[in-house]
């Protein structure tokens, strides 16, 4: 018996077999896999929102819903604008240099279409918390005397400017992410889908 | 007895009675630390018990799952002693694992040749900080949602594949109703089975070689005519009887706490998770329970800028790293003796640092980072000295172990 043995045909077959095993394993692996990844319904959540930003008085900030995260739309008066100019040397990326943060039209100085309004997603870059508004300048929020107005998160304080740009030193690495929006019409923004006009 | 002849015949019944219980050869010098690993099995089938019975009330789903908790508190009978055992036997089972790995690293339990047993029990505790994790998101209140939030966001940590991971993980772009769903299929179906197989894997393993002692020394090196460990007692009825004392103390203990303080002051169910999740509103401090914490604390000490790539990333790392030290223990250990009793000073200092190092983490994983909660400096910098000095009892253990004083070992056990 054993000397009609051909080991190098048994040796083959074993191989052989162990590999159509293991690509079939490995074959019933994506489906099982993939069916764990966001449903056609999370997908189809993810649709845009519509905003009217008409009522928003400068210095007042509204809150919305974009594929379950929070949106913070914010309006900034002349003065504001001059003050963010001022804290650039305690920013971490003042210029918004790191491009997966924002769209490229809200690469700019003020990180917006329209420099008065900023849309920025609620979570913190750092582990996903909410970060609470602070705009109340000075001492009084326990945030320091130069404090300048902006989002302190409460998990890991990290602190942001009125921009959503990242302060140094601070546990988040980056700027708070700019959804991609754009302007329906004056006072109405679409979350969710991009400005496709040239923008300064 | 026939009806035994009969199984016997077919089952091995008697055999594995006899190898396992009746004729399992235990050293006879056990002493209270080795009441812990019983006590984690009883905990193990009082978890399962008590979780079959809460999923016959819970509803896995976001609009749903708050309220149901609520109902099984306030409409199912027993229900909130149901759900206060199921909620105060996680921390129990983390305590007594604690107290059992401790055990392992006082008599050296982990060293040649119980290494395996050492390294599926890690396995075992890495599982089960999995299983807790999962089964904290299922209250949906506000501490479990955002706990989530925290810690999926950990693996967007990870270079390039880490956002699709997370994503992956949730189901969806935020911890949602498909996560919630999702983490209860892990927490009531795979971590479950996967414990029940790690546990029998582990004791597999343990009666292979057999069980390390208090004096850390071989009992199977003396063995009478019979080929018995004359330091041994067989395990069924010596220890059997012994654990049961055991059981019912800790039982008192355990259900004191049920019965008089459920939730420890927040130490075992946090007060910000009576209230529902709540997508825009965090927690003002965002803690995992306390089992977590020690860890915690090391991925927030981690606040080095310059690091490259950042600190986020470098503080999962840490975090991950801090785990992956006690797999190396039975490795990373030169001492010629097992036991504390026989070794010298530096390992005893050594293991002392550790604990109160360990605990002292675990406080400050539940403090803020920037407050002052110990004395002079900043939790932070209490936690970054922590993590130093807990690195540095794994990685210079080499060192320590191989220069500390040893004394001789007994031939027989005290």
């Amino acid at each position: 018996m054993t000397d009609d043995v051909n080991s190098g045909r048994r040796r083959l077959l074993t191989t052989v077999t162990t590999g159509v095993g293991l690509a079939g394993a490995t074959a019933l692996a994506v489906p099982l896999v993939a069916s764990m990844k966001p449903s056609a319904r999370a997908v189809a959540a993810g649709a845009p929102v519509e905003v009217d930003i008409e009522d928003l008085a400068p210095g007042k900030m509204k809150v919305v819903e974009w594929r379950g995260k929070p949106v913070w739309i914010l309006r900034r008066d002349e003065q504001t604008l001059a003050d963010l100019e001022e804290i650039v040397g305690d920013l971490s990326d003042p210029d918004s240099e790191v491009i997966e943060q924002q769209p490229a039209y809200a690469q700019n100085r003020h990180r917006s279409i329209r420099p008065d309004v900023l849309v920025v997603l609620g979570v913190c870059t750092h582990l996903g918390c909410a970060p609470t508004k602070e705009f109340e300048k000075g001492a009084s929020t326990g945030l320091g005397d130069d404090w300048m107005g902006g989002f302190f998160c409460p998990c890991h304080g990290s602190k942001f400017d009125l921009s959503g740009r990242v302060y140094k030193n601070v546990p988040a690495p980056t700027n708070l992410v700019v959804p991609p929006h754009s302007y329906v019409t004056e006072n109405r923004i679409l979350i969710g889908v991009d400005e496709t006009e040239a923008t300064g | 007895m026939s009806l035994i002849n009969w199984i016997d015949d077919r089952f091995p019944l008697t055999k594995v009675w006899n190898e396992h219980l009746a004729q399992y050869y235990a050293p006879k010098n056990f002493n209270f630390w080795y009441y812990f690993g019983g006590l984690a099995v009883v905990v193990l089938v009082l978890q399962i018990v008590t979780g079959i019975i809460l999923t016959m009330h819970y509803k896995p789903d976001a609009e749903l799952a708050f309220a149901s908790v609520e109902y099984i508190m306030r409409d199912v009978p027993a229900g909130w002693f149901v759900r206060y055992l199921h909620g105060v036997g996680a921390s129990m089972f983390f305590l007594v694992v604690y107290l059992h790995m401790f055990r392992g690293l006082m008599y050296g339990s982990y060293r040649n040749p119980r290494e395996l047993i050492w390294i599926l029990g890690m396995v075992i505790y890495v599982a089960l900080m999995a299983e807790a994790f999962f089964g904290y998101l299922l209250p949906w209140g506000n501490m479990s949602y955002w706990g989530a939030q925290v810690i999926i966001s950990l693996f967007g940590a990870i270079p390039v594949i880490g956002e699709p991971l997370a994503e992956w993980i949730r189901g969806d772009f935020v911890v949602s109703d498909a996560t919630l769903n999702r983490f209860f299929a892990f927490h009531v179906i795979l971590l479950p089975l996967l414990l029940a197989l790690l546990v029998y894997l582990h004791i597999v393993a343990l009666h292979k070689v057999g069980s390390n002692n208090p004096d850390g020394i071989d009992i199977k090196k003396n063995k009478d005519k019979d080929g018995v460990p004359v330091d041994g007692i067989p395990f069924h009825p010596y220890y059997t009887v012994k654990d049961t004392f055991g059981i019912a103390v800790f039982m008192t203990i355990f259900l004191g706490i049920v019965f008089f303080v459920p939730e420890l002051g927040g130490w075992f169910l946090e007060k910000d998770n009576f209230a529902p999740a709540d997508i825009l509103q965090t927690p003002p401090d965002i803690v995992p329970l306390w089992y977590l914490t020690p860890y915690y604390s090391i991925l927030r000490a981690v606040t080095f800028e310059w690091l490259p790539g950042g600190a986020k990333v470098w503080g999962v790392i840490a975090m991950g790293a801090a785990i992956v030290m006690f797999f190396f223990l039975p490795w990373l250990d030169r001492a010629k003796v097992r036991s504390i009793r026989y070794r010298g000073w530096m390992y005893k200092t050594a293991l002392t640092i550790f604990a109160v190092t360990f605990v002292m983490l675990g406080y400050l994983g539940t403090k803020n980072p920037g407050h002052i909660d110990l004395f002079l400096f900043e939790n932070v910098i209490w936690a970054q000295i922590g993590m130093l000095l807990y690195f540095a009892f794994f990685l210079l253990m080499p060192i320590y172990t191989t220069w500390d004083r040893t004394k001789p070992e007994p031939d027989r056990v005290g």
